[in-house]
């Protein structure tokens, strides 16, 4: 399933996961991603860890540190998207991953491979739209979508970005790192109107959202909500409980609950004005 | 990466050194990299601004700096003339100064009244708490964990100073960090909060905006030499961690094509060991800090802790413009142990009375090596860009180490 057709799925959840690949483990990931697609997520965003995480607050840090230590990489991340698929997962699949990585592993064979994993767009947080042009160009003839951040500071730089924008929009909720806060600038829902006005694609917002109420609240002025730290942070609080065979079930069970309870899924397909 | 591979990187847009340089940040700062720039174009180009600068360099700083002839130090070496660059008598003790400057009163223009600032051993954390003092401004400073406690009279005195210094606990816990940090909290208080970057590293316009601060040093030196000796030098040495002396120094000089420039960095404990920071020697082109640029990384592309025993060349990355001055081969790099920068400092303050910070001492090292091999009519300079006060104890623990008597 393509970015765009997720987000206008009826019985999908207007909700985008995000998970670091490799914590507590990959096999773990893999279970999660299972979950989430079960779930009916509208994409599920996959963390490639990074040793200078510098979007992220202290949550996606430490997540990326303890992956890093099971010497987890941006092609180990790729098999496992590859082996999602292969287990059937049709949840679009979005690779978030600094840029450097990609640098190494060289944008172009990344592109080919990540394409061929199946997997759907990639999110690159240190990449503006300046030096991505190539980029999201190459992307874009493999199928695979760039998907470009605007922030609450973009301003009259929103509609540039936005107008060859494909697969989605990610709209950065407030000024900061990734990460919970307890509330978000008055100016937020104006600027989510912009950007949603101008963009030729369906919207997401992220940074920041924790609960229920942020995903109600930001429905009304996007498509879709991220829920990255506070989904880390559960997946961190099992912890050990992955690893024991007893409570493993347990333990993914209670990620299922936390996703099922921040958004129910969309009865009617959505349409764009 | 190999430098074929970047090719495409869009050499020659604007912010780049050929390949290099670059913004390579979230997009919450980039509408505040544009007023920057903006505003620093202005300012570049306004009498006021320039003439406001200028004296606070002669009247608060001390500029110019001495250009001294090392006389006991060249008969000592027994080689070319040997001339030092005294960064070291600047205020607060080393060249961060010339920029802090530059872009404390860049801030005010701009009417931002909260400073941020990344130090390593200290030394820009002190020249921006110092500032921020002069300016009637607030100032944070975040250094990693691991260089508060090794440099602690450094903390003390930004403290004196009026800034908050925020100790940083994640990663290796030293100035990488510290820079990561600082960019965090940049990213959370873009809105009114000016960014002070201590080298020639960061996203576009850093790089070109901080070696313009620094060309003082390079521009100076070379109507000093002028003055007194008729004739441009033939070797001009600098230390380079992120860079900003060595720039500073150099830029005079890049289009004088028979003065040869040689940048110094941090060999460590050894370049065949994992403990050092020598980006242009064993790095590879990658993005640290917003900026594309050499640095020491795995094959994964992860950032890989760098070792000096000098806290202010213990950076995995280098200023941009470093790396396309090494591709084009205009300026010679090369590094100087852990030990050589130890010898370099006793040397120096035996022959002239002179304690370098252990930055410069790598400089001294390799210059003294130039000197040795040079005829007596020629002229090496040597960026002296920090006193060694602040360095006295890991001086003493090296050289007891070293099992030299310090007594």
């Amino acid at each position: 399933m393509r970015l765009d057709e997720a987000f206008r799925a009826a019985g999908r959840r207007p909700l985008i996961p995000f998970i670091t690949a490799g914590d507590p483990d990959l096999g773990t990931t893999l279970e999660l991603i299972r979950i989430l697609d079960e779930e009916k997520m509208t994409a599920i965003e996959l963390g490639v860890p990074y040793s200078d995480p510098l979007a992220d607050g202290p949550v996606i840090q430490a997540a990326s540190g303890r992956a890093l230590v099971h010497g987890v990489t941006l092609s180990t991340v790729l098999e496992l998207a590859c082996e999602a698929r292969r287990n059937g997962v049709k949840t679009p699949l979005v690779l978030f991953s600094y840029y450097n990585p990609i640098l190494q592993y060289g944008p172009q064979a990344l592109i080919t491979t990540a394409a061929e994993a199946g997997v759907n767009g990639m999110i690159i947080p240190d990449l503006p739209w300046e030096e991505g042009r190539e980029i999201a160009e190459s992307a874009r003839v493999h199928g695979v979508d760039l998907i470009p951040l605007v922030a609450p500071t973009s301003r009259e730089r929103i509609r540039r970005i936005v107008s060859d924008a494909q697969g989605f929009v990610y709209c950065v909720s407030s000024l900061g790192t990734t990460g919970v806060r307890s509330r978000f600038d008055l100016g937020v829902d104006d600027f989510l109107d912009t950007v949603r006005e101008w963009s030729p694609v369906p919207t997401a917002v992220g940074f920041g959202i924790s609960k229920a109420e942020h995903v109600r609240r930001f429905l009304k002025h996007a498509d879709a909500a991220v829920v990255g730290s506070a989904l880390v942070r559960e997946v961190e609080r099992a912890g050990e409980a992955f690893f024991d065979p007893a409570r493993r079930e347990e333990a993914l069970e209670g990620i299922r609950r936390f996703v099922r309870e921040l958004a129910e899924p969309r009865s009617t397909v959505a349409s764009r004005t | 990466m190999t430098v074929e591979s970047i090719d495409h990187l869009q050499a020659g847009a604007p912010g780049r050194f050929g390949n290099f340089g670059g913004r390579f940040v979230p997009e919450t700062l980039m509408t505040a990299l544009d007023e920057l720039e903006e505003a620093y174009r202005e300012a570049c180009s306004d009498g006021e601004f320039q003439g406001e600068l200028k004296a606070l360099l002669s009247e608060y700083s001390g500029r110019p700096t001495p250009l001294s002839l090392a006389e006991r130090l060249t008969k000592q070496v027994g080689g070319s003339r040997i001339y030092l660059k005294r960064e070291d008598l600047n205020h607060t003790g080393a060249h961060k100064i010339n920029n802090t400057l530059g872009q404390g009163l860049l801030a005010k223009r701009m009417g931002k009244r909260k400073l941020i600032a990344e130090t390593g051993a200290g030394q820009h954390g002190v020249a921006s708490a110092t500032v921020a003092a002069l300016l009637g401004m607030e100032c944070k400073v975040f250094m990693g964990e691991e260089d508060v406690r090794r440099q602690k009279l450094n903390v003390f005195r930004m403290e004196l100073l009026g800034a908050d210094v925020i100790p940083v606990t994640s990663g290796s816990r030293t100035l990488k960090d510290a820079t990561n940090e600082a960019i965090r909290h940049w990213v959370s208080h873009v809105e009114d909060t000016f960014y002070l970057i201590g080298s020639v590293v960061g996203p576009h316009p850093y790089p070109e905006m901080v070696r313009n601060f620094q060309r003082v040093i390079g521009d100076e030196t070379r109507a000093q030499l002028l003055e007194r000796e008729g004739r441009l030098p033939d070797d001009v040495v600098a230390c380079v961690g992120g860079g900003s002396n060595a720039i500073g120094m150099f830029t005079a000089f890049l289009g004088d094509s028979g003065v040869r420039l040689h940048g110094v960095e941090a060999a460590g404990e050894g370049l065949d060991t994992e403990k050092h920071a020598a980006t242009l020697t064993k790095g590879s082109p990658g993005v640290i800090h917003g900026s594309l640029t050499y640095l020491l990384q795995d094959p994964h592309g992860q950032v890989l802790p760098a070792h000096s025993i000098s806290a202010g060349l213990d950076y995995p990355g280098v200023g941009p413009e470093h790396s396309h001055l090494k591709e084009t081969g205009r300026v010679r790099y090369t590094t100087a142990e852990d030990r050589e920068a130890l010898e370099a400092i006793r040397l120096l303050s035996r022959t002239e009375g002179i304690l370098p910070a252990l930055e410069s001492a790598h400089a001294v090292a390799e210059g003294v090596k130039i000197a040795a091999k040079g005829k007596p009519e020629s002229i090496v300079v040597i960026c002296l860009s920090g006193r060694g006060d602040k360095d006295v104890e890991s001086i003493r623990q090296g050289l007891e180490g070293e099992g030299h008597a310090v007594g």
